[in-house]
């Protein structure tokens, strides 16, 4: 009965309950031929209304304002006279019911697309009203996060940014993925929430429904088959874990007094309400005690408002973020937009490898404006709130390119001047970026993408994707070896910097700030404070030497 | 045919909060009202799909039409609405 299954541990921390799939969008099957118009009519209707009254009982329930007006928008667009007018159309032209809903979501999708901007946003909400209507027509079970009505344990294939942003971390326990790697959506989302996460965990799909499992998120186990008594003790102890870790304050140090800063990702003001406040209530990021913010995402401010940036709106978010930072310490990265992650209102051509085209700083090749309002923005915000930002490019790949967005913000004003490191080229010459620049700042999700040749998203290559691989840790060794030569900071603000294992690897390479979201602070803290400066350096020689990743965790993890 | 052209006065333009409270107003007044960005094509009022297609920001101005009894009413209305910054009035209610 009892069965152990491994995948990637993401996410430290245990957990125990049942299991529950999240079911995908559902498939249509071949058209079907001499469609008889009015029952099919009638069926797609009436699951249109099934789906709005779903969508509207969902609002009533939904925790925030935001989202229950974006589900109850959602239910009115499920039951909108135009959609339901397409709908006959295609019955009319001679389609059946689940192809009649799913052509006439993407008609009305195109149309929102073509008014762009923010109502190109509206298009995802077509989607999931087409994979619920059509998973009505179908009798398939309806896609999206399920609600037994008590905490579980999610299992999904992969999980999608919009399957996740009302996911209720009070709720859902722990993320196990089939697929997935070290950098995949869940488990930057598992580490933001702090929620045990085991990805690339073959055979976790299967695991029926209802199923008691327990999660060990360090090591990348879960264990079937457990008894529910055994579930509730293993509940127990991870809540008492927790509860220690949020009380634990600071700054970063190793056990003989070395200093690593440690700092926090975000991507609003809104991120930083508990770590300011310092109030610990025991769970989630309250009272997180970090050092300042190390990796200031702005276009999550954009995504999150639906909005195109304007000058004044930038000012006032970037103020907000100044003056709430933990010490006033802020390193801001520039829009890191482009065809991988699209904002409509750049107008950016689809590209066939949007992972090697225009994004990132390249962005500003083709919309320039872009860049220089959001610098203006910047230096502006920095002026209101005397503070002296630290301003960063995302994708920097040459020297020239370094020296010209340098250029740019010293115009504004600007100090504190660095690059994100996430191309291979700008690792191999990060001595000569430093003569251009004050800082550097590694992210290693990207530096694995394009050093290892693999889709950050691709499950089958999550091994080669592993953090601990040692073809990135030399690049990140080099970095640090350059910083350190010319006397400038050089930090970690990718997921690999949330390993508290890692970290201290890390900290033996050089590198001197470790940002990562709130939940992982106090873990990263612990691990530091428990080796000495030497230890890491003897544990960077030892990772650095492993030849596979399994085997440098091995070698490195404590007795 | 009666019309009534008014500026978008919400700061989200013809979008979200706004958009919603426009095309439920237009549904409620019992009578078929169109509205149509400019000279272009007219789309019913009651479509919160046609009504986010237009794409009209705020500023945008925007033509209402309507036939039958009480259509010079309606469209006072619904011009009325427009005219007003739907998106403060959201932030006063919230």
């Amino acid at each position: 009965m009892a069965e152990t299954l491994r995948g990637l541990g993401v996410s430290p921390g245990r957990a125990a309950g049942r299991v529950y799939r999240m079911a995908g969008p559902p498939l249509l099957p071949a058209p079907a031929q001499a469609v008889d118009a009015e029952p099919a009519l009638s069926e797609a209707l009436s699951a249109l209304r099934a789906t709005a009254a779903e969508l509207a009982a969902r609002a009533e329930k939904a925790p925030d304002t935001t989202s229950r007006e974006i589900l109850e928008a959602q239910s009115f667009i499920a039951d909108d006279p135009g959609l339901h007018e397409s709908v006959e159309e295609n019955i009319g032209a001679g389609m059946d019911a689940a192809h009649a809903i799913d052509a006439a979501c993407a008609h009305h999708r195109r149309a929102l697309l073509e008014a762009g901007g923010y109502f190109a946003e509206r298009a995802a909400d077509l989607d999931d009203i087409r994979n619920r209507a059509v998973a009505v027509v179908l009798g398939l079970p309806m896609p999206g996060v399920p609600d037994p009505g008590h905490p579980f344990i999610l299992v999904a294939d992969d999980l999608a940014p919009a399957d996740t942003v009302n996911l209720d971390p009070s709720v859902v326990l722990a993320l196990l993925t089939e697929k997935g790697g070290p950098t995949s959506h869940t488990a930057i989302l598992a580490r933001a929430r702090g929620l045990p996460a085991v990805v690339a965990c073959r055979g976790v799909i299967g695991v029926g429904d209802g199923t008691w499992v327990s999660v060990d998120g360090a090591r990348g186990e879960v264990e079937t088959g457990i008894g529910e008594e055994a579930a509730a003790e293993i509940q127990r102890q991870a809540s008492a874990d927790r509860r220690r870790s949020a009380t634990s304050r600071g700054p970063g140090r190793t056990s003989d007094d070395h200093p690593v800063k440690l700092l926090l990702n975000i991507g609003s003001v809104d991120d930083l309400g508990p770590a300011v406040t310092g109030s610990p209530s025991g769970e989630g990021p309250a009272g997180v005690d970090a050092e300042g913010v190390g990796l200031f995402r702005t276009e999550f401010l954009f995504l999150d408002r639906r909005e195109a940036p304007g000058y004044e709106e930038q000012v006032a978010a970037y103020e907000a973020v100044f003056r709430a930072a933990p010490g006033g310490h802020v390193v801001i990265r520039t829009l890191d937009a482009g065809t991988d992650k699209p904002l409509p209102f750049l107008g950016l051509p689809e590209e066939p490898n949007p992972a090697l085209g225009i994004r990132g700083l390249r962005v500003s090749r083709v919309r320039p404006e872009v860049l220089d309002t959001q610098l203006d923005a910047i230096a502006e915000a920095a002026r209101a709130a005397g503070a002296q930002p630290w301003v960063m490019a995302p994708m920097v790949t040459t020297v020239s390119e370094a020296a010209d967005f340098a250029g740019r913000a010293r115009a504004r004003g600007i100090t504190h001047v660095g690059a994100m490191v996430e191309v291979p080229a700008a690792a191999l010459r990060a001595g000569r970026l430093l003569n251009e620049l004050d800082f550097l700042s590694i992210g290693t999700n990207d530096l694995s993408q394009y050093t290892f040749a693999s889709d950050r998203q691709h499950g089958e290559l999550a091994d080669l994707l592993d953090p601990w691989q040692a073809a990135l840790l030399q690049l990140i060794a080099d970095c640090a070896a350059a910083g350190q030569a010319a006397g400038k900071p050089v930090g970690v603000c990718g997921e690999a910097a949330a390993d508290p294992l890692l970290a201290t690897v890390l900290v033996g390479l050089g590198v001197t700030s470790l940002s990562m979201s709130a939940p992982s602070i106090a873990p990263v803290r612990d691990s530091l404070a428990a080796h000495s400066l030497a230890r890491c350096r003897d544990n960077a020689r030892v990772a650095l030497g492993a030849d596979d990743p399994l085997q440098a965790r091995k070698l490195v993890l404590p007795d | 045919m009666p019309e009534r052209t008014v500026v978008i006065a919400s700061s989200s333009g013809l979008h979200a909060r706004p958009a919603k409270i426009f095309v439920q107003a237009a549904a409620k007044q019992g009578i078929p009202i169109r509205i149509r960005v400019g000279d272009g094509k007219s789309v019913p009022a009651n479509s919160m799909l046609a009504v986010l297609a237009l794409g009209a920001v705020r500023g945008t101005e925007v033509t209402l039409n309507a036939e039958g009894p009480g259509a010079d009413e309606a469209l006072a209305a619904l011009a009325e609405l427009l005219s007003r910054d739907l998106d403060a009035e959201e932030t006063v209610d919230g």
